[in-house]
C-alpha cells in the first residue's frame, strides 16, 4: 500500500472514559523516547476538533457516556476510533458493574480494538498504523 | 455570582488532566478564590463486584483499581485477607513483596516527576524521566512477566521467586538508578525554571495538613513525619528500619510548597533503591507461598469468619483495605480507602490564592490518582448530604453489616 492520499501528520486525541490508568500510561509511554511515535509524525493533541484518531480507554462509566458522545461528534470526519484495552472492548473485569454504559462499541462505531490489560506500547503503535491505513483508504475514496 | 468573578471549569476532559475529574475554580482577576471538586467519573463499582467473586478472582480486580499502584492494592487486599484468615506468609515472600512494592514506588515517582515537568511545560524533562523509567519497567517485566499489571501477588505469598540468576540484572538496574538519581537531583533541585514555578506555590502548612488528614508524600512535604512503613510496618518493613522522609533532610527547612513535594519524591527514589538493595542481600531462603494448591486455599478461605484490615504505604500515601468474611464464597464487605481520597481536600487550601496558570502543577503535586479515589457515586444530583445524614447512612450500613450482608 502506498502512502500518499492522507497528506498530513496523524493527530491523536486520547479520551479516558473510566480507565484504571494502565492503558493511559502505556499510551504516554508510546509517546516518550523509548517508543517515540512522534518520529512518525504522530502527535497527541488537546482537543478532539484537531484529531484524526480517537484513542479511547476505559469501560465508559455512566458519567462519561455523554462526554464520549460529545467528543465523538466534535471530531471531524474522516475519523478512526481505536479502543485501547480489554475493558473498552468488552467491559473486561468490570463487565457486570452497575455503573457501566459501555463497552464503547455500544455507543459509537469502533474501527480498531487493541486487546490487552494493558496492551504493550508496541501493540498501541501497531493499532495507530492500522488506523493510518484506514484513513488512507477513506481519503483515497473521496 | 458576583460581577468581577469568573468561574472556570477544568475537566473532566482537559489537556492538563490525565484522568477525568472536574475542578471548578472561581477567579478574582488572576487569582483563585474558591475551588470545588467533583468526583465519580471513574467509578466502576469495584467493591460491589468484589462481593460477587471469590477472593482469588477478586485479586485480579484489586489490581485493576489503579494501573499505576497495582502492587499495593493487591498487597493490601492480600494482607487484609491474611489477617482475617490468620494465614502466615513465608518470610521470603515478605521480602519479595517489599522488593516489588519498592520497584513500583520508583516507577510511580518517576512517572510523577515527568507529569509534574509536563504541567510546567518543561516537556524535555517529561521525556527524560519517562526514558529512565523504562529501565525499572524492564526489570519489573523481567521479574514478574508484565510491564504494568504485574499479577505477582497471591493470598499467602507471591507467585514468582527472584532466582540467583536474575539478581545481576536487578543489581545493574540499581546501579543505573544511582547515576540517574544524581542527574534527577541536578534537574529538579537546582534548575532555576523549576524553582521559579514551584517555590512557595501551593503551600500546605503543617497545621492544615494535620487538619485535613493529608497522607503520604503530601503530608511529609508539610513536615509531618508519618509513613506506614515506619509507623505500622507490614511485610518485611519492620526489619528494614524505614524512616519517613521530610524535605528538611536536604534543605534544612520545610515550606510545604510544591517544590517540597517534588523533593520528597526525589529523595524517596533513593530510599527505595537502598531498601531493594538491602532486601536482595538479607532475603532468607525458603518457600514463597503459604498454600500452592489453589483449591485447598479456596476451601480454607471459605471457612473464614472474621474481619481484616490492612494498612499499606502506597506511592501516594496510606492505603487501607477492609475485608469481612462470613464463611461464604465471596467476602461480605470490602472497603478501599485510597490515599488520593484523603489528599484531595488539601488541594483546596493549596489552590486558594494562587494564579490560574499554577492550577495544573499544584493539582498534579499531590500526584492524584483519580481511579483510586472514585469509590462512590452520587445517583441523585439534588441530594445534599450533610454530616448528620452521612452519619445516619453509615450507622445503617454498620447495622446491615452486623446483621450479615451489605449486598
Amino acid at each position: 500500500m502506498g502512502l500518499g492520499a492522507f497528506k498530513r501528520s496523524l493527530w491523536v486525541f486520547h479520551l479516558n472514559t473510566g480507565s484504571c490508568n494502565g492503558c493511559d500510561i502505556e499510551i504516554i509511554a508510546a509517546l516518550t523516547p523509548r517508543y517515540d511515535v512522534e518520529r512518525f509524525g504522530i502527535k497527541l493533541v488537546g482537543s478532539p476538533r484537531h484529531a484524526d484518531v480517537l484513542l479511547i480507554t476505559g469501560p465508559v462509566t455512566r458519567m462519561m457516556k455523554d462526554r464520549l458522545l460529545r467528543v465523538y461528534n466534535q471530531t471531524p470526519d474522516p475519523k478512526v476510533v481505536v479502543v485501547v484495552g480489554n475493558c473498552g472492548a468488552t467491559g473486561g473485569v468490570f463487565y457486570e458493574s452497575y455503573n457501566l454504559e459501555g463497552p464503547v462499541d455500544r455507543l459509537i462505531p469502533v474501527d480498531i480494538y487493541v486487546p490487552g490489560c494493558p496492551p504493550r506500547p508496541e501493540a498501541i503503535i501497531d493499532a495507530i498504523a492500522k488506523a493510518w491505513a484506514k484513513l488512507e483508504a477513506m481519503e483515497a475514496k473521496k | 455570582m458576583k460581577k468581577n468573578r469568573v468561574q472556570i471549569p477544568i475537566g473532566p476532559i482537559h489537556p492538563a488532566l490525565k484522568e477525568p475529574i472536574q475542578i471548578e475554580v472561581e477567579l478574582k482577576g488572576e487569582h483563585v478564590e474558591n475551588v470545588s471538586i467533583t468526583l465519580g467519573h471513574v467509578h466502576r463499582g469495584i467493591e460491589w463486584i468484589g462481593l460477587r467473586r471469590n477472593p482469588v478472582q477478586t485479586l485480579a480486580l484489586a489490581e485493576r483499581v489503579c494501573g499505576i499502584c497495582n502492587i499495593v492494592h493487591p498487597l493490601a487486599f492480600c494482607t487484609a485477607i491474611e489477617n482475617a484468615a490468620n494465614i502466615k506468609v513465608p518470610e521470603r515472600a515478605e521480602y519479595l513483596r517489599v522488593i516489588y512494592a519498592e520497584l513500583e514506588r520508583i516507577h510511580s515517582h518517576l512517572l510523577f516527576l515527568g507529569v509534574a515537568a509536563h504541567e510546567l511545560g518543561f516537556d524535555s524533562i517529561l521525556h527524560y524521566t519517562w526514558l529512565v523509567r523504562e529501565k525499572v519497567l524492564d526489570v519489573i517485566e523481567y521479574l514478574t512477566g508484565n510491564r504494568i499489571t504485574k499479577a505477582i501477588l497471591m493470598i499467602g505469598g507471591v507467585r514468582r521467586d527472584i532466582t540467583e540468576k536474575q539478581m545481576p540484572k536487578v543489581r545493574e538496574a540499581l546501579e543505573y538508578y544511582e547515576k540517574v538519581y544524581k542527574k534527577l537531583c541536578d534537574v529538579f533541585l537546582d534548575d532555576p525554571t523549576i524553582n521559579a514555578r514551584t517555590r512557595d506555590i501551593g503551600v500546605l502548612t503543617k497545621k492544615q495538613a494535620l487538619q485535613l488528614c493529608a497522607v503520604g508524600p503530601t503530608a511529609r512535604a508539610s513536615g509531618i513525619k508519618k509513613d506506614i512503613r515506619q509507623d505500622f510496618p507490614y511485610a518485611a518493613y519492620a526489619d528494614l528500619d524505614v524512616e519517613a522522609i521530610t524535605p528538611d533532610v536536604l534543605l534544612n527547612e520545610i515550606r510545604g510548597d510544591t517544590f517540597d513535594r517534588v523533593v520528597v519524591r526525589v529523595l524517596e527514589i533513593k530510599q527505595s533503591l537502598e531498601l531493594i538493595d538491602r532486601c536482595l542481600k538479607e532475603m532468607p531462603d525458603g518457600p514463597i507461598l503459604y498454600e500452592p494448591m489453589l483449591q485447598r486455599l479456596l476451601v480454607q478461605l471459605r471457612q473464614v469468619a472474621g474481619e481484616g484490615v490492612a494498612l499499606v504505604e502506597a506511592p501516594r500515601g496510606e492505603l487501607i483495605h477492609y475485608i469481612r468474611m462470613e464463611k461464604s464464597e465471596a467476602p461480605l464487605a470490602w472497603k478501599i480507602r485510597a490515599p488520593t481520597y484523603a489528599n484531595l481536600s488539601s488541594i483546596v487550601p493549596m489552590l486558594e490564592g494562587c494564579e490560574l496558570a499554577d492550577v495544573p502543577i499544584v493539582v498534579a503535586s499531590i500526584d492524584p490518582c483519580i481511579a483510586c479515589a472514585n469509590r462512590a457515586i452520587i445517583a441523585d444530583k439534588n441530594a445534599v448530604l450533610d454530616q448528620e445524614k452521612l452519619h445516619a447512612l453509615s450507622v445503617n450500613k454498620t447495622r446491615a453489616l452486623l446483621k450479615g450482608g451489605s449486598k
